[in-house]
């Protein structure tokens, strides 16, 4: 055992050191006949990219006669931004929200002006909030005010740690500023009550439909369209129905290239040639059938029984994505006074 | 060199495995959280304070030491029945008994607040059972405990066992031939010398779940003010892109919890010395 | 007061004089006591985990498990462990004698810092790494100039790893070594023996079984780690996920059944471990 022992700890040593030193000397240099492309995404979006990226490679390869291979990263999209700017090579982001976009151009990995660099503001896709409730609508859930009444249980996941829960917080805080003369301090007493209906805050948009679908806590899910049509499909449509509100807010999950990093790499053509083919008539279908709403017009309409019309406002009505972080969300801000009153 | 390792002792070693502590603990764990300190840029004493004062930071820690400490008591006293049991009984499946206690660390943190979610919440299949009772634990700093104590579980068994492995039969025997009771042995003779072993078991599953979030934040239902965990705030300032607030909320914790460890290591090490 | 036989934990019990056993019922009763624990606290979640893992049928099971993405993870958490709980437990061993074979001042001290990162949030444990190898860290500049990738990259991984389970075999190491006492090393030097050989012949002997259970903490820890590495990986698909990413990806999918065999082999994966380490424990015992 002993002499056993004494080889293990040696044999094991020489192993460590060199795969050490074989890790550390892997930096690959790259043919112009093939070049590697990563996406840096949030969590909702593999589906759609899994099938987007072969679509794109098909297209590349058929266009240039060059070989693509997109590498895909996700997580929440406040961490994905942190991970950029910490040094993860991203040709791309492709995030949930303007404001984790503009964490990265503060750095200087993005130049100012990356929102009017594509179409439509950037956002190839769009999508809003709706509400999930257990199949026949059992609290006959129709609109937000009925999510305050009595002892209506509201899941949606924690704004302080999810883009998707920032949404849904500002969905609401929008629809009480139309329906009270725009009176913000209507529209704080009102959200304020909505989050007295939360009974667990989830970290995330998909830990929140978790709680809500498999472990059968609450009557209704704030969630993104998208997410509330693919959990649908994939949970179960005999559990779920979907209900639109009378007027909701529209999320626009913003796509840019990292400029640094593409120009270290030599991938601005083909990253630019990525994030464009997503307005395509192929790219918009693909973000379509993932329950994307697509801003194309011909797909728009080929699509248009899947999302329902309603009335839409955007971030600009909050001032940007930058101001409504500072008012709501930020430490002592609107949000953080529902729990803690303000001094 | 010669004239240390003399005042020292006989033993040869100390300047190499000294040496060699002192750095690789440096390289890997010193260095790196001193980064931590350093990197606070935009962190006054002012902005520390407050948020070392904030009502939701306070609240957030007084959750978590109450949790974990509750944990690590609880698995004391269990840890203790598992590792006697197996240390000192023969019966069938013991194998696979002993097997089973490292589990807990096998799993992925997330995995395991997944499944004890899925069993304590109001249709699981104990949380279905108390429900009725009125007994609400997911979601409540019960279930906050529950995961902590699955956590911290096998660092009790394990510390105890081996020390438990080495205790002399003849004290015990010299015991029992002076007509003590088996109980009357176990309390004045063989627990006094786990003690420091079970302190020690107690720190680690105690610290290790102060800093617990991946098995937490499922069962604990993040409530602010209420079951919101510490590592938490750390995770919520970091998605606001406030470096110098994570920071600042990660390096009272760290205070804190290196206190209490010393003192635990400190009263441990007294332990040690009048049992022998 | 050192044993000069260490105990073999298996067979322990024959040993015994009579007058030290537990009457029948209090063994019994204790045994049936400690099953019930294990069963509520870990077998519990464990079944659950199984049977989630397996409600889908075998095909989902075995699909999940020979997925490529699957498969690249496990590799890299292999790669992860053999790296990690060797380097570790030369540090353990190291650490543990010079702090139970020698006095000094500072010593609590010294064993509260090896304490130091159990008690770091994970979340902490990975972030202290980017703070230094990160693109802004202090390293960030020199390490991109010379094309080192540290941190979305296997070394970062490896680093928080490292990080995360540093305490395990000294923890371990050094309640049982300060029991032990030094006087049996002593006595060997006195007799002549060299260092190297007191270590192997006398040390390591009354130490072995201690030294086994950190290392199978630290391995076990180092594949289910997820908060710290989660950090570090940049969670490239096949490339920087590891075993636990993979099940949280696949827990996020929707696809329960899948994420939870994932789960599973990590599970498998340990057993193994523990299964060795028995088949050791019998094959000395005797």
């Amino acid at each position: 055992m002993k002499k056993a022992l004494k080889k293990g700890i040696v044999v094991s040593l020489v192993l460590a050191m060199s795969m050490v030193t074989a890790a550390c000397g892997s930096s690959s240099g790259k043919g112009s006949d093939t070049v590697e492309l990563m996406n840096v995404s949030y969590d909702p979006t593999r589906e759609l990219y899994e099938n987007y990226n072969k679509a794109f490679s098909a297209y590349w390869e058929k266009e240039k006669g060059q070989k693509v291979t997109i590498k895909q990263s996700h997580g929440g999209s406040g961490k994905q931004s942190r991970a950029v700017i910490d040094g993860l090579k991203a040709d791309v982001v492709t995030l949930a929200l303007g404001y984790d976009i503009d964490a990265i151009q503060k750095k200087g990995l993005i130049k100012e002006g990356w929102q009017t660099k594509f179409e439509k503001n950037s956002s190839p896709y769009t999508s809003t909030i709706v509400f999930l409730v257990r199949k026949g609508n059992p609290k006959g859930i129709k609109d937000w005010n009925d999510l305050i009444k009595g002892d209506v249980k509201v899941i949606t996941p924690n704004p302080k740690t999810s883009g998707g829960a920032r949404w849904n917080y500002l969905a609401a805080w929008g629809y009480a500023l139309h329906h009270n003369n725009n009176d913000t301090n209507k529209a704080k007493e009102f959200v304020q009550e909505l989050f007295k209906h939360v009974p667990v805050l989830d970290t995330g948009a998909r830990g929140a439909t978790t709680t809500f679908v498999e472990r059968g806590i609450g009557d209704v899910l704030i969630a993104w369209e998208n997410e509330a049509l693919l959990s649908i499909k994939e949970l179960g449509p005999d559990k779920l129905d979907i209900v639109y509100p009378s007027e909701s807010i529209l999320a626009e999950p913003p796509v840019a290239v990292v400029d640094t990093n593409v120009d270290k790499k030599g991938t601005r053509e083909v990253a630019e040639a990525y994030l464009k083919y997503l307005y395509s008539e192929e790219g918009q279908t693909i973000a379509a059938e993932n329950f994307y709403r697509p801003t194309l017009e011909s797909v728009k309409e080929k699509f248009k029984n899947n999302f329902k019309d309603l009335k839409l406002f955007s971030i600009d009505e909050f001032g940007g994505w930058a101001k409504a972080q500072q008012e709501h969300f930020s430490d002592g801000g609107v949000f953080d006074q529902i729990y803690v009153p303000s001094k | 060199m010669k004239t240390i390792a003399a005042k020292r002792g006989v033993l040869p070693g100390f300047g190499l495995t000294m040496g060699y502590t002192v750095l690789y603990l440096s390289l890997v764990v010193l260095i790196p959280l001193s980064a931590l300190l350093l990197n606070s840029t935009g962190l006054t004493w002012g902005k520390f304070w407050d948020i070392a004062t904030d009502a939701r930071v306070l609240a957030s820690f007084k959750v978590s030491f109450l949790t974990a400490a509750a944990a690590g008591l609880i698995d004391a006293v269990l840890g203790l029945l598992l590792a006697w049991v197996l240390v000192r009984y023969d019966f069938p499946g013991k194998n696979i008994f002993d097997a089973m206690i490292d589990l807990p660390f096998a799993l992925p943190t997330a995995v395991a607040g997944v499944s004890l979610t899925a069993i304590y919440s109001d249709k699981g299949w104990i949380g279905s059972l108390l429900e009725p009772l009125g007994i609400q634990v997911a979601y409540t700093p019960i279930g906050i405990t529950l995961a902590l104590m699955f956590i911290g579980i096998p660092f009790v068994v394990r510390t105890v066992q081996p020390v438990l492995q080495d205790l002399e039969a003849e004290v015990e025997e010299a015991a029992a031939t002076l007509g003590s009771g088996r109980v009357r042995t176990f309390m004045s003779v063989i627990l006094p010398q786990l003690y420091p072993a079970l302190l020690t078991g107690f720190a680690l599953a105690f610290s290790r779940g102060i800093g617990e979030y991946g098995s937490v934040v499922f069962i604990s239902g993040n409530m602010p003010m209420k079951t919101e965990i510490a590592p938490l705030l750390i995770m919520s300032k970091l998605e606001q892109f406030d470096y110098a607030g994570a920071t600042a909320v990660a390096l009272l914790l760290l205070f804190i919890s290196f206190l209490l460890l010393l003192i635990i290591n400190t009263l441990q090490h007294r332990l040690r010395k009048t049992a022998r | 007061m050192a044993g000069s036989v260490p105990m073999s934990p298996a067979g322990s019990t024959q040993v015994r004089t009579r007058s030290l056993k537990e009457t029948g019922w209090v063994k019994w009763t204790l045994i049936a006591l400690a099953s019930l624990v294990l069963l509520w606290l870990i077998v519990l979640p464990l079944i659950v985990v199984l049977a989630e893992a397996l409600k889908k049928g075998w095909d989902v099971y075995l699909a999940a498990i020979v997925d490529p993405d699957a498969l690249s993870a496990l590799r890299l958490t292999l790669l992860v462990a053999v790296i990690t709980v060797p380097l570790n437990t030369i540090f353990g061993v190291a650490a543990a004698w010079a702090i139970t074979k020698f006095r000094f001042r500072g010593k609590q001290l010294l064993i509260t810092l090896i304490d130091l990162p159990f008690a770091v949030s994970p979340v902490i444990g990975g972030l202290i790494y980017v703070l230094v190898y990160g693109e802004h860290g202090w390293l960030g500049g020199w390490l991109d100039k010379n094309n080192i990738e540290v941190i979305f990259a296997l070394p970062g991984i490896v680093l928080a790893t490292l990080f995360i389970t540093f305490p395990f075999v000294a923890r371990e190491l050094i309640p049982l070594m300060e029991d032990q006492g030094q006087h049996e090393e002593e006595a060997a030097v006195t007799l002549g023996a060299k260092g190297w050989r007191v270590f192997w012949k006398i040390t390591l002997p009354n130490i072995k079984w201690g030294l086994l259970y950190g290392i199978i903490l630290c391995n076990a820890r180092a594949m289910g780690e997820f908060g710290a590495v989660s950090v570090v990986s940049g969670h490239i698909r096949g490339e920087t996920n590891t075993l636990p990413l993979h099940v949280e990806i696949l827990y996020n999918e929707y696809q329960f059944s899948a994420s939870f065999a994932v789960a599973s082999l990590l599970l498998i994966l340990a057993l193994v471990t523990l299964v060795l380490k028995g088949w050791f424990t019998r094959k000395n015992a005797h």
